[in-house]
């Protein structure tokens, strides 16, 4: 490699700095935001020096909001529950459907397995409103707008695709010869699957899994369309609170802190996995 | 474990087991199977809905009229108006996106610690729901306290309306979608410029050739089929972008960012105009499945070869 100057160095260093004052300037000054009470926020100059308040945090927490029209109860712990609940059980069922078949694609050369794997990629790519228009009609007939199941069922949209093609790259990865000698020395089909198989492909089952609960929970159109009040994720509730609550910028921004942090620790515990699977294991991260 | 039972699991009668060979795939993927076939449902729903006359507030109009929906579009603005703002939302965000990815991904090459550091975090935007990003950059952009609002006014914009301006409406929703993605662009393009072979820049830096030329001979060329995916990925889901401008202005003001799928949301939910909400899905489903075919070409070449390469 040739020998960089200090000069460019410099300015390397400079701009890296600046990039990354861009992307992350807003989740600080959000944070930020998040322990301010209004009068604070509506301070012109502003400025990051304050008093840090948690009020913001515990009024969330609570779930009772003081306005000057009155007490307003907030649902804001509703909607972090509803999508810890409705991004842990679509990955648990996208695990249990795709793991097998992803297996079934990776071990055998199937007529229908192609087909199948790539409809299922298609569902990726196509725009979602195309099936969620016609299925809030259904969900109506079919009682399912006020349930879990129906959401998690749809979320499967989501998290299928992506458990499907990265685990289906991480079996591809282990050589079957494994699998024949344990076979050989009289295990059942099952039994090398559950003991030789599922261990191996573990690393990308767990990667898979991880970015599939980041999408479920970031996911926001399947929930504004179909799901009740009652089941909104933090996506939906938040936009629904910032209607609602109207001027308390400050829980606003403890709301959208709170409704971030899940995928962004996640996102940092992962971040191996990230770039593999975001592109489906087109490169290798 | 024996050799006697080695030989008995051999002694299986043949046909079962053949059987089982050919069955076991299918009943592996019979669940993923069921789910989509689950999904075909609504799927064939839309394209039926789209050639009706369906109005969920006269139900009594309900009728079938083949293709009129779509020929109406023919002469409607609104929908050119859709299209012209979904293509000009997507090609404007995927080049700057594309441009700033590849900067970004050049500058962080090195494997250093700053640069390793720097790419870990800017995978904290990308891991941001869009939906929640777009209310972040609401209240940055808020008129009265919005920290961006009061940056433009010293340098003269006392008055910058951002997303509420027709005239900066676009501007602001592709801010917000250059923060939110361009990071992937630049984990992919990172990736790939870390893969490339190291000695046809060895041989260009003994020969003294120009870095400019590298970077447009060698470079570049090489990490075109990265480019291409990438910028493929990024305008199939732009194209269909929901929830920054829902989020951030609801598809105005006025029609400004009425992109497909939002003013597909409204027909159905606002003017409970089923039909024509199921033939604007149906165009823009066509563009993506046109688009989608090209992309999984080229993402299976690439694929084929990372997996080839590790």
């Amino acid at each position: 490699m040739e020998r960089v100057s200090t000069l460019e160095r410099a300015i390397r260093t400079v701009l890296i700095v600046l990039v990354l004052v861009f992307f992350l300037f807003p989740i600080f000054w959000i944070v930020l935001m998040s322990f301010q009470n209004n009068d604070q926020i509506l301070r012109i100059p502003p400025s990051i020096l304050f008093e840090p308040t948690l009020a913001n945090y515990t009024t969330l927490l609570t779930g009772k909001l003081q306005t000057t029209a009155g007490n307003l109860d907030i649902a804001f712990l509703k909607n972090l529950g509803n999508s810890l609940l409705l991004s842990t059980g679509s990955v648990i069922l996208s695990l249990i459907l795709g793991v097998p078949a992803a297996y079934a694609f990776a071990r055998f050369k199937f007529r229908l397995g192609e087909n199948i794997a790539f409809t299922l990629l298609s569902f990726r790519f196509a725009p979602p409103l195309l099936v969620l228009l016609p299925l809030s009609l259904y969900f109506k007939q079919l009682g399912l707008t006020d349930s879990y199941f129906g959401l998690i069922w749809i979320y499967q949209l989501i998290c299928l695709p992506l458990i499907l093609w990265i685990v289906r790259g991480y079996f591809e990865d282990v050589s079957p010869d494994i699998e024949h000698a344990y076979r050989v020395a009289g295990h059942s089909w099952w039994t090398t699957f559950r003991k030789i198989a599922i261990p191996l492909a573990r690393p990308g089952i767990a990667a898979a899994g991880l970015l599939a609960f980041i999408f479920a929970w970031n996911n926001f159109v399947f929930a504004l369309i179909l799901a009740s009040a009652d089941k909104q994720p933090v996506t939906v509730g938040a936009l629904a609170f910032v209607t609602a609550s109207g001027i308390q910028y400050g829980q606003i921004a403890a709301a959208i802190v709170l409704s971030v942090m899940p995928t962004l620790l996640l996102a940092l515990y992962a971040q191996r996995y990230l770039v593999e699977g975001l592109s489906l294991g087109a490169v290798k991260g | 474990m024996s050799l006697a039972s080695v030989s008995e699991t051999g002694s299986v009668p043949i046909r079962k087991r053949r059987f089982a060979r050919h069955a076991l795939p299918y009943l592996l993927s019979l669940p993923a199977l069921l789910v989509c076939i689950g999904i075909l449902v609504p799927f064939v729903t839309a394209v039926y809905y789209s050639l009706m006359r369906f109005r969920l507030n006269l139900p009594a109009m309900k009728g079938f009229i083949w293709f009129d929906n779509y020929i109406n579009f023919l002469s409607d603005s609104a929908f050119w108006n859709t299209v012209s703002v979904s293509l000009t939302y997507a090609l404007v965000t995927v080049v700057v996106e594309l441009v700033l990815g590849l900067g970004i991904a050049l500058l962080l090459v090195k494997p250093t610690r700053l640069n390793n550091l720097a790419s870990i975090l800017l995978l904290l935007p990308l891991m941001t729901a869009p939906a929640l990003a777009a209310l972040m950059w609401k209240l940055m952009t808020n008129p009265n306290f919005g920290i961006l609002s009061y940056l433009v006014s010293l340098i003269g914009f006392t008055d910058f309306r951002w997303a509420s301006d027709p005239r900066t409406a676009l501007l602001t929703v592709t801010l917000v979608d250059v923060w939110v993605y361009t990071p992937f662009i630049m984990i992919l393009l990172l990736a790939g410029l870390r893969s490339l072979p190291k000695q046809p820049f060895e041989a260009a830096a003994l020969d003294g050739v120009p870095r400019s030329f590298v970077f447009f001979r060698i470079t570049l060329p090489m990490l075109m089929p990265y480019i291409i995916t990438a910028s493929l990925f990024r305008l199939l889901d732009s194209i269909q972008q929901f929830d920054i401008v829902y989020s951030l202005t609801q598809g105005g003001p006025g029609d400004t960012l009425m992109v497909f799928q939002v003013q597909a949301y409204l027909e159905f939910f606002q003017y409970t105009n089923v039909g024509r909400s199921a033939a604007l899905m149906m165009v823009l489903w066509a563009i993506t499945y046109f688009l989608s075919n090209i992309f999984i070409k080229q993402w299976l070449k690439l694929r084929e070869r990372a997996r080839g390469v590790s």
